[in-house]
């Protein structure tokens, strides 16, 4: 065991890529359950956009277009989602859960003619200048424009949150959507936009690991992600930043583990896969715990269906 | 009403007449094969569907082939080939060592079908169970990698800890270090056969301490891709895969099964298959073959190839000759001795000189 044989700033620029598409579709859903709804069919609008990104990408040549086309899959895929929870009024813990499964099953289908092909490439974008100091840029400052959006987008979502008027309006219909209702704002607008955008994001994660990290399309390649990217919310405590840390944590431990492998370190590898829930059960037991309970960010009326009262 | 009933009735059931009899009729022999994931995998299970389509070419009409993929190794193995024996299938093809159980569950229930499984070890009067000496082509493969590797690192992405695996690992590495004694062998276990998610990152991590040359145990072609951007060389698993790296691509250890499924079912028809028999063929035989070399290995390295391929193939020489130690350094193979098949089969300890261990 030698561990000066690790490269230190190759392992965190590689558990970034590993992280973008969680980090993506957790932005996602935090728009989504700020909004007070709760779309457990991540994995489901993550794979449609897998598939789709990869199909469109291939057939077009360009990534940038299949990253496109798999944000306008996954939303496309929510609206579905959307129409039945908001409009048919149907449970959304099932509705979720069907979108998952359902998700995942047309995603095979679609992409059962574009097993063992190769993706357009994206091309790396190094940052003038900067991405030339010797550790940190190669960290942050050569990687490809998609994470350098999603960093861009942690931004905007907290921006949007804290600082719009927008993201109080988005919040208060979360907090408590029959007091937003009679104040004129409509509920069910707003959690339609806030689904699609979500859905969007999710899209967006998924084509990113057929178009960029891996890159090729395999059934079921999302192997969970969307599932982790559910937990990463509620470990965030619905905060963006603390949701990009807890990310890079989470797809960090992955890539420390093969690195630690490489060097001859043996490691529990089940004990591994299970630390992201670990983690969250943990971070939500303390935050349980903590004396500003008032604070601690999940929104009032999260999962619950809204009655119009006239 | 109950007139209609009748009508309906009578028709349905000479409707499913003809249909079973003209299943019946359509070929003499119908052959199953299952696949453990898609036939498009380009790797294990591609080779496969390779040889059940050398059975449809070799037999025509005569022969009928059907196969399932994506099967998981559980009870869903056991519902499928049930159902292949039920709708008439002669003998069935399971290509994937997990479905050890599952074959011979079906087996007993169906005398009459016949059974080949791939690299499992149990028989029975209708199982017989057929592998390929792959770590010959590993020899192969280990000692370019030896020759071709500057920065003297090889990385190695291994799926399962199983004798199967370990056995690659070791005959890699014993003709790497005979080609280039300075060579150091890295292992990455990603306890999966086909994820390109995982073996991607695992091949970018080998990738960033060092290695240059990339050897891999798993099914896709995933890590051909990161190899030919990370500008390094990899082998083709069980296909060909140099579609997915022209400047990665060295060689690959292609699995040839089409031959001896073209014998066992010919043998099916005419009678002469046997049960409980275990074949375990190599180079020899053209299980294994080693795909073309790449223009970027030197033609003396080629040579060398070429040599030890042969020798292999007439028995000459074998992956494992003694003198060889095992990695605590207490003896195994006396000098000019080799490996038994008892031991290669249950092979679980790395040979002399691989650092790390074997996850339990």
């Amino acid at each position: 065991m030698d561990l000066s044989e690790i490269n230190f700033a190759v392992l965190v620029a590689s558990l970034i890529v590993a992280s973008t598409p969680l980090v993506l579709a957790a932005l996602g859903e935090l728009i989504v359950e700020k909004s007070g709804v709760l779309n457990l069919g991540v994995e489901g609008m993550m794979i449609i956009g897998a598939v789709t990104g990869f199909i469109v990408g291939v057939e077009t040549g360009s990534a940038y277009v299949g990253m496109m086309a798999a944000a306008m899959a996954g939303a496309l895929l929510s609206l579905l989602f959307a129409f039945i929870i908001l409009i048919m009024q149907a449970n959304q813990v099932a509705s979720g859960l069907a979108l998952t499964i359902f998700g995942l099953g047309i995603a095979a289908l679609m992409g059962h003619p574009y097993t063992g092909i190769k993706s357009p490439q994206i091309s790396t974008i190094s940052i003038p200048f900067i991405s030339e100091i010797p550790v940190l840029g190669t960290m942050f400052f050569q990687h490809d424009l998609i994470v350098y959006l999603s960093l861009i987008s942690v931004l905007v979502i907290w921006y949007f949150l804290n600082r719009m008027r927008a993201g109080l309006i988005l919040r208060s219909v979360g907090e408590d959507h029959d007091v937003a209702h009679s104040l004129g704002y409509r509920v069910v607008t707003i959690r339609f936009l806030a689904i699609t955008f979500g859905g969007a994001m999710a899209g967006v994660g998924g084509g990113y690991l057929s178009l960029v990290r891996v890159p090729q399309w395999t059934e079921g390649m999302t192997a969970g992600a969307g599932w982790i990217a559910l937990a990463l919310v509620v470990f965030s405590g619905w905060r963006p930043f603390r949701l990009l840390i807890g990310a890079y944590i989470f797809g960090g431990i992955t890539i420390l583990q093969l690195n630690l492998q490489a060097i001859g370190v043996n490691i529990n590898i089940a004990l591994l896969s299970m630390a992201p829930y670990l983690a969250t059960i943990l971070a939500l037991v303390v935050i349980s715990m903590s004396r500003f309970r008032g604070n601690r960010g999940a929104p009032g009326c999260l999962g619950r269906s809204f009655v119009k009262i006239t | 009403m109950r007139q209609f009933m009748k009508y309906f009735s009578a028709s349905f059931l000479f409707i499913s007449m003809v249909i079973t009899s003209s299943i019946a009729i359509a070929a003499d022999y119908k052959v199953g094969f299952i696949y453990i994931g898609p036939p498009g995998d380009h790797g294990w299970n591609y080779q496969h569907d390779v040889g059940r389509k050398a059975v449809d070419e070799a037999f025509g009409d005569k022969v009928e082939t059907v196969f399932q993929e994506n099967v998981p190794e559980s009870a869903d193995a056991e519902r499928v080939m049930t159902q292949m024996a039920l709708s008439g299938a002669d003998m069935i093809f399971a290509t994937s060592f997990g479905y050890m159980e599952p074959v011979l569950n079906v087996a007993k229930k169906f005398p009459k079908v016949k059974f080949e499984h791939a690299t499992g070890y149990m028989t029975a009067d209708n199982v017989s169970t057929y592998s390929a000496r792959f770590y010959e082509g590993r020899t192969v493969a280990g000692h370019i990698a030896g020759k071709m590797t500057k920065s003297n690192t090889i990385g190695y992405v291994a799926s399962y800890p199983i004798p199967e695996v370990v056995r690659g690992i070791n005959s890699a590495y014993l003709a790497a270090k005979k080609a280039n004694p300075n060579v150091e062998f890295k292992v990455i276990w990603i306890f999966t056969w086909y994820d390109p998610a995982k073996e991607a990152d695992a091949a970018k991590t080998l990738i960033s301490q060092g290695a240059d040359v990339i050897l891999q145990h798993v099914d896709s072609s995933a890590i051909m891709t990161v190899a030919e951007e990370a500008g390094v060389y990899a082998f083709g698993q069980a296909s060909d895969m140099s579609a997915f790296g022209p400047n990665a691509h060295l060689t690959a250890i292609i699995n040839g099964w089409a031959p001896y499924y073209v014998k066992k079912v010919k043998q099916g028809m005419d009678g002469t298959w046997k049960g409980a028999e275990q074949t375990f063929d190599g180079i020899g035989a053209g299980m294994v073959i080693i795909g073309p070399l790449s223009d970027k290995i030197p033609d003396s390295v080629k040579k060398e190839a070429m040599e030890i391929r042969d020798g292999i193939a007439s028995g000459t020489l074998h992956s494992f000759t003694g003198p060889i130690n095992k990695q605590d350094g207490s003896p195994w193979l006396k000098a000019g001795e080799t490996a038994d098949m008892g031991t290669l089969l249950g092979m679980n300890f790395y040979v002399e000189g691989i650092e790390g261990d074997i996850p339990q």
